[in-house]
């Protein structure tokens, strides 16, 4: 009997406990984000903080150097409205063999007339067909992580 | 129910009688008429004019428009459907019946592209058309707005400048040769000189 009374004596003084340390006040620095800074700023998880302007691409720019071997180069004006679609490419409408030298654009490398079996063919290979894949265009917009890249010395 | 009659006749016989006044009546029924003739049209005009009425027919193109420079831009001007295109030749009973049962009368009329796969179908064709009839008229639509002899080439881009001195301003090529689907998505192009 008496070994019971303590036992439910010492589990509601556990629980009773355990109830005063989490019922204990946020201090100010918690406010549901353990008042830890981020990307997203002191914003609480909860609430949805007002996004950034949108970055702006510039109409044109001087051609941005690549900054490893292979790069797919950046592509230095804007694209506003260009259709990239099974109905058309407005990029190959510049940058295709027959259209880059009176267009003043630049050809597109020999890499996108190969396919999968290496096996080259006469007009774009498919797997080459949406530019946007891996070419894209630059905003003027920091890192938002400093970080210590540095380009390959061979482009330097 | 007489002196109707003799109203009538009386005003009959000062129209007839070649005074000053019958002038003057006869000028003003014919500016009243006019007048009442040229408010109905711009009404008829107006309604054929507005982005709701097109899209009783065409309501993928407006939607699509929407993502283009010429529903939104920096200094807020706008070229509408109208600004660009002729639009039908409407009578202006076609037009009240249009927006008196849109869908029913569009149903009717728009058999050749009342459904996405018949406008797929029927895009090419009718993109076609509108540049031939660009080409025609020298993009006349688009030169109400740009006016090529006031095109600031200090302020252009490069890569605008180079086509715009050259192929533009030579007269070989009109603005519809480079700006297809300046504000529409392209049907398949792979038909079309310069694309594939
Ligand atoms: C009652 C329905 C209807 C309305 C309203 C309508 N259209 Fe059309 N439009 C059509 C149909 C149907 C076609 C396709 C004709 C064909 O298949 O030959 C068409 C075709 C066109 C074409 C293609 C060019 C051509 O030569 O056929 C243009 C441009 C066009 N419409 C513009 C407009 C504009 C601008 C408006 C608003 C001012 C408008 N339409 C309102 C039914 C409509
Ligand atoms: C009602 C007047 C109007 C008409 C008609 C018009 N435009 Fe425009 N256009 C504008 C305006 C306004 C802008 C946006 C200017 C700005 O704020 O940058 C613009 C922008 C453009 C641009 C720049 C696109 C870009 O991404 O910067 C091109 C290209 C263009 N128009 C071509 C055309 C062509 C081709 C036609 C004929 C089919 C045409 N316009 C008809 C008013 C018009
Ligand atoms: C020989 C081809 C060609 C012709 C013809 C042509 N353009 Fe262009 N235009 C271009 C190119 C290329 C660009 C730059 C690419 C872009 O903005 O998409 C351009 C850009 C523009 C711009 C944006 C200018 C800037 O740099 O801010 C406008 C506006 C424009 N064109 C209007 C017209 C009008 C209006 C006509 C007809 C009077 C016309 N263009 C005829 C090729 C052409
Ligand atoms: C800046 C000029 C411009 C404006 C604004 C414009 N169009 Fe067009 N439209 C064109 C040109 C140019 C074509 C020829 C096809 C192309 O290049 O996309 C065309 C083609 C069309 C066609 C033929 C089918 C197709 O998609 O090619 C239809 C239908 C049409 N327009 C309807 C409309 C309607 C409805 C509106 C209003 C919401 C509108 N257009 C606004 C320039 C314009």
């Amino acid at each position: 009997m008496k070994k019971s009374i303590l036992l439910t004596l010492s589990i509601t003084l556990t629980l009773i406990s355990g109830f005063t340390f989490s019922e204990e006040p946020a201090t100010g620095l918690d406010r549901g984000i353990g008042g830890v800074e981020s990307l997203r700023g002191d914003t609480e998880l909860e609430t949805t903080r007002p996004a950034d302007p949108m970055k702006k691409v510039p109409r044109d720019q001087v051609d941005i150097e690549s900054s490893y071997v292979f790069q797919p180069p950046l592509i230095p004006h804007h694209i506003r409205h260009y259709e990239v679609s099974l109905n058309a490419n407005k990029c190959l409408s510049c940058h295709s063999w027959t259209k880059a030298k009176q267009m003043g654009a630049t050809k597109i490398s020999v890499t996108h007339f190969i396919n999968r079996n290496d096996e080259v063919l006469a007009d774009v290979s498919p797997r080459r067909y949406f530019c946007l894949q891996c070419h894209v265009t630059q905003a003027d917009a920091k890192p938002l992580v400093g970080n210590s890249f540095e380009r390959v010395k061979s482009l330097q | 129910m007489k002196w109707i009659i003799n109203a009538l006749k009386g005003f009959w016989g000062i129209l007839k009688s070649p005074s000053k006044a019958a002038v003057g009546i006869v000028l003003f029924m014919g500016f009243a008429g006019g007048l009442m003739f040229w408010g109905a049209f711009n009404t008829g005009m107006e309604a054929t004019n507005t982005e709701e009425f097109c899209s009783g027919c065409h309501a993928p193109i407006v939607a699509e428009i929407q993502e283009t420079i010429h529903y939104a831009n920096r200094s807020g001007v706008r070229a509408i459907c109208s600004d660009c295109h002729v639009p039908h030749a409407w009578t202006d009973k076609i037009v009240r019946k249009v927006q008196a049962s849109k869908e029913l009368f569009a149903y009717f009329v728009t058999q050749t592209i009342n459904t996405p796969e018949k406008f797929k179908e029927r895009r090419a064709h009718l993109a076609e058309r509108e540049w031939a009839r660009m080409k025609k008229n020298d993009s006349l639509e688009c030169r109400n707005c740009h006016n090529f002899e006031f095109m600031d080439f200090s302020e252009q881009s490069p890569r605008s400048v180079r086509q715009h001195s050259t192929a533009l301003a030579n007269g070989e090529n009109t603005c519809v040769d480079c700006h297809k689907g300046i504000a529409h998505n392209l049907p398949d192009m792979h038909k079309v000189e310069g694309w594939q």
